[in-house]
């Protein structure tokens, strides 16, 4: 009988959409290696169904809070659920950009600068004086985004001093608190990690090139609307120091199964790590599923071998806590 | 390396489809369909009021009677029966029509991308009221059209400004191509054309010689009195009139028609024909059974009584808790209010906060060409119970709040005194609080 695996996919977050468009697309790749998947929305029905019937395994395709803070992923470990990806803790480090960058300083993995504000720090101290000082502190342009969450969204470049209160508005109104960084020019370069044959690999660079020079919501899901170059197009060095800081992201934050780290690789071939994902997108238009490409493997193949490694990991020893 | 765009049609494309992206509203919207979410956006008419064995007895009937013809293709222009009743609903507003006048489309959508293919070139310029509706743009941004918005106030489209645009083109040497109005419960902004400023309307049109699209899905869903007379009945040479079932019966029809000068009709036909064939023949009987054995009049007073005690949910929830800087009208009729932020907020940015709160809107900006209505947002009251409505409107002005707070936090000022900012805070904060009070009978 082949194994029954759920993909949970939708949730209620900004990037529902693309969530819903990345299950499609595992859950037929699954079921092109002769799995039972089915595509299952994150919502009031799902911890009744995971205790009447729970699946072989579950796939995490949830993109936002849901997928990514490492609460759902809590769940599934306290009812013993095997699932593919990062575990509980590990998820929420990760997702808190902040603290995930933070950590990464420590173990020597190069990250922009910057400084986590929230909403609270702006109304007690004001936000003129803070603002300032960020400037004064790490220069113009700088990069604003939510502390957490993903797909550019709340997400913003600031040239000018005068850019930023209305960046920080739009920021938060995705979150309660903003990272604020220096901006380091570049090229964008993703590299995703996946735990396959029990060692730890980089799959292919993936360099990005946005068509109107923004990798906002609009260049990543509208088709041709951004050029990939696969591997990306980096001297052999600046490529091999890419891949290594990668895997040592993914193994410092504790990641498993698989992650997506993304880098800007600035004018002197510096790479900077920006953040690590643990669920990354699997659309027709994301990263990993090129990355995958360009290694020679295919989706179905990759989330099929993580599958079995969730299995006989089980849900029992998922357990973080 | 040249790279992948994933996208290997690109040099493939027309131009008129190069700006058509995906946009992170999109996304946003993903989210309100989900049940938590109490949705003032979308403009879904409450399908569930009707008597829906009713209907199964009709639709039922149709194919036992006379299933092989409904199967079957049919007339371009549309079945003769059914524009008959067409033109009985239509003069429920004393609108004139013979059923040779009437083409049948799919939804009056299919009517508007028709006259699109008919009349609009890349660069021409269609006259709309600023705001407009969003479907409407979209025919005719596909259409590589130059839309260029009129103001409008409570009373429908200002015609002094109207009268200004049109001498500003005459002076450049241009002309409009067609001046595109909904002059019923304006859908987004709620409300009616003034019976006098129908006159002046109809005689700039004649003046400057500019065709009138007269679009009517509402104008049959008036709460306390009817609208004024159609403009295509001061001047049927002038107007191009659209009609639908979507409002008055079901959007899952996609009914509507379209009502135009012998010429025009014509054309509008071969291209009707080129685009769809035509109509859906087992829709059309079922609207021709709706419209000759269920009691659709009486439907549509329920359908009014209804949509007006939600509307009166919402402008007095509306009055209860928003801040006294917000601006919104009173619909008369149809579905939408059109409400204006304090100044300083932008609908968009302030979306995400909104569906965080579980509530959705439509931001403003989307229903203008050009860039405007960042304050301003439509709120929709068609399709949730007033207990929803209220919960909704709740839920939008806690956001609300939130994101005046925010927006005043980055209102660069001189920095509040260092020895007091906590004092400075809880002013505004309890200033706020006694604002967005909400009276007794919201709780």
């Amino acid at each position: 009988m082949s194994r029954y695996v759920w993909v949970l996919a939708g949730g209620l977050s900004y990037e529902r959409e693309v969530s819903l468009r990345s299950g499609r697309r595992i859950a037929d790749a699954l079921r092109d290696r002769g799995y039972a998947a089915e595509l299952c929305d994150a919502d009031g029905q799902l911890l009744s169904r995971l205790g009447s019937a729970p699946p072989d395994a579950v796939v995490i395709a949830l993109h936002g809070s849901t997928g990514e803070d490492g609460g759902l992923r809590a769940l599934l470990e306290m009812l013993d659920v095997p699932y593919v990806g990062s575990n509980s803790a590990a998820s929420a480090l990760a997702w808190d950009k902040p603290r995930a960058k933070a950590l990464l300083s420590q173990v020597g993995v190069p990250t922009p600068r910057g400084v986590a504000l929230s909403q609270h720090a702006f109304r007690e101290l004001g936000a003129t004086p803070v603002l300032d000082e960020v400037v004064e502190h790490f220069g113009l342009p700088l990069m604003i985004k939510p502390s957490q969450g993903g797909s550019g969204l709340g997400a913003a470049a600031v040239e000018t001093r005068a850019e930023l209160p209305a960046a920080m508005v739009g920021c938060f109104s995705y979150g309660d608190t903003a990272l604020v960084e220096q901006f380091i020019a570049g090229s964008d370069i993703a590299v995703s990690v996946v735990e396959l044959d029990g060692g730890v690999r980089a799959l292919e660079t993936v360099e990005i090139v946005p068509k109107d020079g923004v990798y906002d919501y609009t260049a990543r899901y509208t088709a041709g609307h951004t050029t990939w170059h696969s591997p990306a197009r980096l001297k052999p060095s600046v490529a091999a120091r890419v891949t290594e800081l990668a895997i040592q992201t993914h193994q410092a934050l504790g990641l498993r199964d698989l992650s997506r780290v993304d880098f800007i690789v600035d004018e002197t071939g510096e790479p900077w790590v920006l953040e690590a994902n643990v669920a990354p997108g699997t659309t027709p238009t994301s990263l990993l599923p090129l990355a995958a490409e360009a290694s020679g493997v295919s989706l179905g193949e990759l989330f099929a071998e993580l599958v079995e490694r969730a299995i006989t990991r089980g849900g029992d020893s998922c357990k973080a806590l | 390396m040249a790279g992948t765009t994933l996208d290997d049609y690109t040099d493939r494309y027309a131009a008129r489809v190069h700006g058509m992206t995906a946009s992170e509203i999109r996304a946003l919207f993903a989210v309100a369909n989900r049940p938590e979410v109490v949705s003032l956006a979308g403009g879904m008419p409450f399908t569930a009021a009707l008597d829906h064995s009713h209907l199964a007895e009709l639709v039922s009937a149709v194919l036992t009677h006379h299933g092989a013809s409904a199967l079957q293709y049919g007339a371009g222009r549309g079945e003769l029966r059914l524009r008959e009743l067409i033109c009985q609903v239509m003069a429920l507003e004393a609108v004139t029509a013979s059923p040779e006048d009437i083409i049948v489309t799919v939804g009056s959508q299919q009517a508007l991308s028709l006259l699109a293919q008919v009349f609009l070139d890349p660069g021409d310029i269609v006259l709309a009221e600023g705001p407009s509706y969003v479907g409407a743009l979209g025919v005719f941004a596909a259409a590589q059209a130059e839309v260029m918005h009129v103001p409008m106030d409570d009373d429908g489209i200002d015609p002094a400004a109207l009268a200004a645009r049109l001498d500003q083109l005459r002076k450049q040497g241009r002309r409009a191509k067609f001046l595109y109005l909904v002059p019923n419960f304006h859908n987004p902004a709620g409300v009616t054309l003034s019976e006098h400023r129908r006159d002046l309307v109809v005689e700039l049109a004649e003046q400057h010689d500019v065709l009138i699209v007269e679009d009517n899905p509402y104008g049959l869903l008036g709460f306390e009195t009817a609208p004024g007379r159609t403009l295509h009945s001061r001047s049927s040479s002038r107007v191009i009139y659209l009609g639908s079932f979507s409002k008055t019966f079901a959007p899952g029809m996609r009914v509507g028609w379209v009502l135009a000068p012998n010429a025009v009709r014509e054309k509008l036909v071969l291209v009707s024909e080129a685009q769809i064939l035509c109509p859906a023949m087992l829709n059309q009987r079922v609207v021709t059974a709706y419209l000759e054995h269920y009691p659709w009049q009486k439907q549509l007073k329920d359908f009014r009584t209804l949509y007006a005690a939600r509307r009166d949910a919402m402008l007095s929830a509306l009055t209860c808790l928003m801040p006294t800087e917000t601006k919104w009208n009173s619909p008369r009729g149809g579905f939408f209010v059109w409400l204006t932020l304090p100044p300083g907020l932008d609908s968009k940015v302030m979306l995400p906060r909104a569906l965080a709160h579980n509530v959705a809107y439509v931001p403003g900006v989307g229903f203008y060409a050009d860039g405007q209505g960042c304050s301003q947002l439509r709120l929709s009251y068609c399709f949730p119970d007033s207990d929803r409505i209220v919960e909704g409107v709740n839920r939008f002005a806690a956001a609300l709040k939130q994101e005046q707070a925010i927006q005043g936090l980055f209102t660069e000022h001189p920095p509040p005194r260092k020895t007091r900012p906590s004092n400075a805070v809880s002013s505004i904060v309890d200033n706020r609080r006694r604002r967005y009070a909400p009276g007794p009978e919201i709780t």
